[in-house]
């Protein structure tokens, strides 16, 4: 069976994984249930990878994109005649990309977490939700319309939840999910908006005869038609429509302001945050961009919020960055400013200056491997040491070796030093903003770059180095074999990855010149990364917190800012509390009960009211009666003889 | 006799064997019993429907007339006439009643208080449900309406919790004002139709075929709508429903939120929108204001809530509000999309309600506050509570998405007869319901179900004191004084149950939220053999408006 | 000689009325009921004689009037009597159970 021609293989053997382990294996062993998830999920690998290799050794004729194909597809939902959202499986460059990177990271996650997780309550569970986040996430990134991507983008956010909210009997762990769920969940506003705006314009645009053969209006085919486009701009619609998409994809890649429930987001296990929350879901949205871009390319206001919100996301996060204490959060915020990069990197591009588009997706993916690596190498270390916090640790070089190795090789790669991955994609990042003359995102990104080397190093040099700070440090060990597996694997992929020739494979566009290493950018960007590293060398290099309080006191006020993440929490909880609760929630509950319903009892009161007042001519008098009898036959036949006569 | 009569009768002499039964503890199996059949008689007539009209689909099939009809004279001299049909719409809320009174007897398993004359009312309030469903004469529709709406009083009013009296008279009497209007309604329908054409008829068909007077339809449009708009809980006629909720047993909150509040959407759809085009023009987007209104003034008010009813309750308000909000978006997404969210809420708030029942059966309370971590001690109904959670808030999957997105695009594609700015804005303020939603699901179930047990201490007079001052906001009412409610309280509350020793579902529990939830997975799946059905009997009242 | 007639009558029924409205004592009820019946029994025989002579019908009517007010009679001096033995008296303005 040639799997190009049944993509749907991929993503239905995590969904059969799901239910059959959800339903029937889960509950007797969890033992079983983990074998089972990782063996399905390593086969839809395998499928992936084949999948790949038969996609691009297809005919490939001439540079630019290469061709969508849709093998599988069917009809799901019909809103209205003419107006239907299919399901299917979507192969292209970056949806074969993305098949092979969440299956392996998935893969190597989930074999991690068979040692990871072994002992923990709810054992079974967890590889249910896994399974059913990779089941999402593959419909996702096969989606040929933006309806399908809407619905998987939601089930992605639910297994996102589950899985944060892991540990449930943890108060922060549960409030953590509800804040990652709400917050997408408000993006998501956004984007079912925009997919509102999109059909309906789009039904628009094919009831006046443009793009009929493009598909549905929803339809990624559709969207990237430049009639269609040309079209919806004239109406006027498309810059406000991306935005609003925009809006989503921004909520699920955590850019500011959404970005706050991705640090929070680090309550759940750590090889999800690996999986979920480093590698696969939060590039979601860069992914959604991605997806859009021919949208995005001709609405230009809509690509420059995307460059500017990504840049700012990117440098924000990296300052926040230095200051963390949690080892997780530390490589959340670099999630986050790695995503910025991405953005950015997408945001400058344009479908005649493309070299963005492909460097974001580059970095995606050589970005996949090594923060999942960085995830899984801390978990190592968490697992070993019971905390978060890189001040408890310390001294580890020695006693936990080929972590200690694999995680250097992380640091390196995001630092972006030759020839490991992360150098070349960056590279790439920033010869595209030199290329297109967005001089800003090229300083800024070179900054940034040097950012990330200084507080990458900094964990690190506080983890491995020095002395053991706390007993747990002083008698960690080595992880298990299960668990060094992933490492070493996802540390190979660190090295190798950046040697692909990306643009080769994923391009939009016009054909992108194979050019080498841009000696203009490589050699600024390895020296900023050099001095980041060195920089933390000399500061963290004993694990001295002496060494470095001179440093935070010269900083002062500034330093307790960043370190408090700007106050974001806080202005959150305030906006939501304060002022949502107390302000409306509060009030409309008090309304309805004593407004509107004090309306209904007081109708209830006036007719009992009015009853007693009618009581009061009931004296009890038989004779009382007979007058108001008399009266009344007196009055009704004087009217009958008026009306007589 | 036809099929459809038996689709009415079954409950009916279900009745009668329940009030005949010998033997009280036979009660509920012969109540099973009855429900079981009808279950199964839906099933058949749901594949003649599906054989009938399912082969071809669109705006000539079969099921834009009506099916299986049984028709003959009742009071020839008045026009009135026994006359059953059925149709896509028909069919699906059909369905809805047989899964919910199925369920609704498995959930109250455990009445032990009068228990006869418990089922026996269930069961005759269900046979005017299906009646009303079935009816096509209006005079049987109303008639088999009342029948529906009046065993509600007894039901909450004796087998009730809390303040049961205030809320039985309070739902009826609204309820029934609500009839009041639905009644001159169709009178001044029957007799302006018959002055004009001079026959005097109820029955629908006829009466559809007649154009009323378009000023005559500007104001019995809003009167019916209203009517069963009270039903259907527009707001601001939506206060019997929290109170209604919250006072009923289990499977009443579920039949009355499940299937009876849906009694108003199909009458404001099959009748007042049917019947009177014009006037549904002229009102449509004044109808779509107050129902955005009911979406986010129900969530909102939903977060506040602290009993688990009236959160429900609350969200029913809501959700209620989506179906009347695509019903005055008179297009055919949003027509469609509002029978598909009378039939996906009915599901998914019997769910709720008999998780409810289940939960309070076993921790004695159903303030929020009170517990928490229940999911460690009850894990499938932690499960089952998430699931009719996550399907509130319209995640995908689920049927509630599929009728959330038809109706938001049915308002975004708006009508011709509106100003498309109007109907989009009010479009967007609704939708953000999708936000409000979560924030009040996941925050009343987090507080439920996760975190840590809470201790158990006999009888803290200090804790009692504090979710009694929270309460007091928003349940009690006049009698139920401070002093009044702090009492039930401390005999009721949590504070008398070890939350840790508590047990997970049993296998009724599990069959009744099983079959539930297979329900809602099974629309949201595959939404399109749910679509079919109903697309095509939309298009005689799309019809009717260009 | 009609209108004499029913001028008497007229003025029967209305000693009658006024008595039903202001006697204190049940008996005296009783007898201003009679007092009414009899003028529509007068009535009735006064306008046969003049409107439909031929016929016996309003005669017919008067009889049955008369049983009518003998029945009446026996059931209200029976329920007076019982109330008078409970209440040891027949003033009807202290009966008020009707307003209960």
């Amino acid at each position: 069976m040639s799997i190009i021609e049944n993509p749907w293989i991929i993503p239905a053997l995590p969904l059969f994984s799901f239910l059959i382990v959800g339903l029937f294996i889960r509950p007797v062993s969890g033992k079983l249930a983990g074998i089972f998830g990782t063996l399905s999920i390593f086969c839809a690998m395998v499928a992936a990878y084949t999948l790949a290799w038969q996609y691009f050794s297809l005919d490939h004729h001439g540079g630019g994109a290469r061709s969508a194909l849709l093998p599988f597809s069917f009809e799901w939902l019909r809103f209205m005649k003419g107006m239907t959202v299919n399901f299917g499986v979507m192969v292209d460059s970056i949806s074969v990309m993305m098949l092979t990177v969440v299956t392996t990271v998935s893969f190597l996650v989930h074999l991690y977490s068979t040692s990871y997780m072994h002992g923990e309550d709810g054992y079974g569970r967890y590889f249910t939700y896994l399974s059913l986040f990779t089941f999402s996430m593959l419909g996702l990134v096969v989606a040929p319309n933006i309806f399908q991507m809407y619905v998987f983008w939601e089930l992605v956010g639910v297994s996102s939840f589950l899985l944060i909210g892991f540990y449930y009997q943890k108060p922060a762990a549960v409030s953590a999910s509800k804040k990652a769920f709400i917050v997408t969940r408000f993006a998501d506003l956004g984007f079912l908006i925009g997919i509102l705006v999109l059909a309906y314009f789009g039904y628009q645009v094919q009831l006046g005869g443009v793009g009929v053969n493009a598909g549905q209006a929803v339809d990624f085919t559709f969207l990237s038609n430049p009639e269609v486009l040309t079209k919806l701009n004239e109406m006027g619609v498309l810059t406000l429509a991306l935005i609003l998409v925009y809006a989503g994809a921004a909520g699920k890649s955590a850019m500011f302001p959404l970005h706050i429930w991705l640090p929070d987001a680090m309550e759940g296990p750590t090889p999800v945050s690996a999986l979920i929350h480093a590698a696969t879901m939060v590039v979601a949205g860069v992914y959604l961009v991605a997806r859009l871009f021919p949208a995005f390319s001709a609405a230009p206001n809509a690509l420059e919020v995307v460059a500017v919100v990504g840049l700012f996301t990117s440098a924000f996060a990296a300052i926040i960055a230095c200051t963390q204490d949690d080892i997780k959060r530390v490589l959340a915020f670099s999630t986050l400013s790695q995503l910025g990069y991405m953005m950015f990197s997408l945001g400058i591009a344009t479908m005649e200056e493309p070299l963005g588009y492909t460097a974001a997706m580059f970095h995606l993916y050589t970005h996949a491997f090594f923060k999942a690596l960085l995830f899984l190498g801390a978990g190592a270390v968490i697992h070993s040491v019971h905390t978060n916090d890189v001040w408890k640790m310390g001294g580890l070089k020695s006693k936990m070796p080929i972590t200690h190795f694999t995680f250097l090789i992380a640091v390196l790669a995001i630092a972006g030093i030759w020839p490991l991955a992360g150098f070349f994609s960056k590279d790439e990042i920033l010869s595209a903003a030199l290329e297109s003359h967005r001089y800003f995102h090229f300083y800024g990104g070179l900054v940034i770059a040097g950012l990330t080397a200084f507080y990458m190093a900094r964990i690190y040099f506080l983890t491995f180095w020095g002395k053991a700070r706390s007993d747990n440090a002083s008698h960690a060990h080595e992880a298990s074999a299960v668990i060094l597996i992933p490492l070493v694997i996802l540390s190979v992929l660190s090295c190798t990855t950046g040697w692909i020739p990306f643009a080769h494979f994923v391009a939009i566009g016009r054909e992108l010149p194979h050019t080498g290493i841009n000696m203009a950018v490589a050699i600024p960007g390895t020296l900023v990364a050099v001095i980041g590293l060195l920089a933390s060398f000399f500061l963290y290099r004993t694990g001295d917190a002496k060494t470095v309080d001179g440093l935070v006191s010269g900083f002062g006020g500034l330093y307790r800012v960043i370190k408090k993440k700007f106050y974001f929490d806080e202005i959150y909880l305030f906006v939501t509390h304060k002022i949502i609760f107390r302000f409306v929630a509060t009030p409309v509950a008090w309304f309805d009960r004593n407004v509107v319903d004090g309306g209904v009892n007081l109708s209830g009161w006036t007719t009992r009211k009015a009853g007693y007042f009618l009581t009061l001519m009931q004296t009890g008098q038989l004779q009382t009666y007979g007058v108001w009898f008399v009266l009344g036959a007196v009055v009704v036949s004087t009217l009958f003889w008026m009306t007589v006569n | 006799m036809g099929i459809l009569s038996w689709l009415v009768i079954v409950p009916f002499l279900t009745t009668v064997a329940v009030i005949a039964t010998p033997n009280p503890k036979q009660i509920r199996w012969v109540a099973l019993f009855g429900t079981g059949i009808q279950l199964i008689l839906t099933a058949v007539v749901a594949m003649k429907f599906w054989a009938l009209a399912g082969a071809e689909t669109g705006e000539h099939s079969m099921a834009t007339h009506l099916c299986m009809v049984e028709q003959f004279d009742w009071f020839k001299s008045l026009g009135i006439q026994y006359f059953l049909g059925i149709d896509g719409i028909s069919m699906s809320m059909v369905m809805l009643t047989s899964v919910i009174i199925f369920t609704g007897v498995l959930a109250s398993w455990n009445v032990e208080n009068r228990t006869r004359e418990f089922f026996a009312l269930l069961l005759v309030l269900v046979t005017g449900v299906f009646g009303v469903f079935l009816s096509f004469d209006l005079f049987l529709f109303f008639t088999f309406y009342e029948v529906a709406v009046l065993p509600m009083y007894l039901l909450i009013g004796i087998w009730g919790t809390g303040p049961k009296e205030y809320s039985a008279m309070k739902l009826t009497l609204m309820l029934m004002a609500g009839s009041a209007f639905i009644l001159v309604g169709f009178l001044a329908l029957y007799h302006t139709a018959g002055q004009s054409t001079g026959v005097y008829s109820f029955d629908l068909t006829k009466m559809a075929a007649f154009q009323y007077p378009t000023e005559m339809q500007a104001w019995v449009f809003p009167m019916i709508f209203l009517g069963f708009g009270v039903l259907g809980a527009i707001y601001p006629f939506h206060t019997w429903s929290p109170d209604g909720h919250a006072s009923a047993p289990t499977a009443v909150s579920m039949l009355h939120a499940g299937v009876l509040m849906k009694l108003g959407g199909y009458g404001a759809l099959r009748i007042a929108v049917y019947l009177l085009p014009e006037g549904a023009k002229e009102w449509a987007l004044f109808f779509m204001g107050l129902t955005t209104i009911n979406i986010l003034y129900g969530a909102f008010g939903a977060i506040r809530q602290k009993d688990l009813k009236y959160f429900t309750a609350y969200s029913s308000v809501s959700h209620c509000g989506v179906v009347l909000f695509g019903i005055a978006t008179l297009n055919m997404m949003g027509l469609k999309g509002a029978v598909l969210q009378m039939f996906s809420h009915g599901i998914m708030t019997g769910l709720f309600f008999a998780l409810i029942g289940m939960v309070y059966g076993r921790t004695h309370t159903r303030i929020i506050p009170d517990m928490g971590g229940l999911a460690k001690v009850m894990p499938w109904l932690a499960v089952c509570f998430y699931i009719a959670g996550l399907a509130s808030l319209g995640l995908p999957g689920f049927s509630g998405f599929v009728a959330e997105s038809h109706v938001f695009m049915g308002g975004f594609f708006g009508n011709a007869w509106h100003s498309s700015t109007a109907t989009r804005t009010l479009t967007i303020l609704a939708a953000m319901s999708i936000v409000v939603t979560a924030v009040y699901v996941l925050r009343g179930l987090g507080t439920v179900f996760l975190g840590p047990i809470p201790a158990y201490h006999e009888g803290s007079h200090h804790d009692a004191q504090g979710t009694h001052g929270t309460h007091g906001t928003h349940g009690a009412h006049g009698a139920h004084g401070a002093h009044g409610a702090h009492g039930a309280h401390g005999a009721h509350g949590a504070h008398g149950v070890n939350l840790a020793k508590l047990t997970d579902a049993t296998f009724t529990e599990k069959l009744t939220t099983g079959i539930l939830i297979a329900c809602l997975a099974l629309v949201g799946v595959f939404p399109q053999f749910m679509i079919n059905l109903i697309e095509s009997s939309i298009y005689p009242i799309l019809n009717r408006l260009h | 000689m009609l209108f004499h007639w029913v001028l008497l009558s007229l003025a029967l029924f209305s000693v009658g009325i006024y008595g039903v409205l202001t006697r204190r004592n049940a008996v005296g009820l009783l007898i201003s009921v009679e007092l009414m019946l009899n003028a529509a029994a007068i009535n009735l025989v006064v306008f046969n004689r003049y409107v439909a002579p031929a016929q016996v019908d309003g005669q017919v009517m008067a009889i049955f009037v008369m049983a009518l007010a003998a029945a009446e009679v026996l059931v209200g001096m029976a329920i007076l009597v019982m109330l008078f033995r409970k209440r040891k008296s027949a003033d009807v303005t202290k009966m008020m159970g009707l307003r209960h």
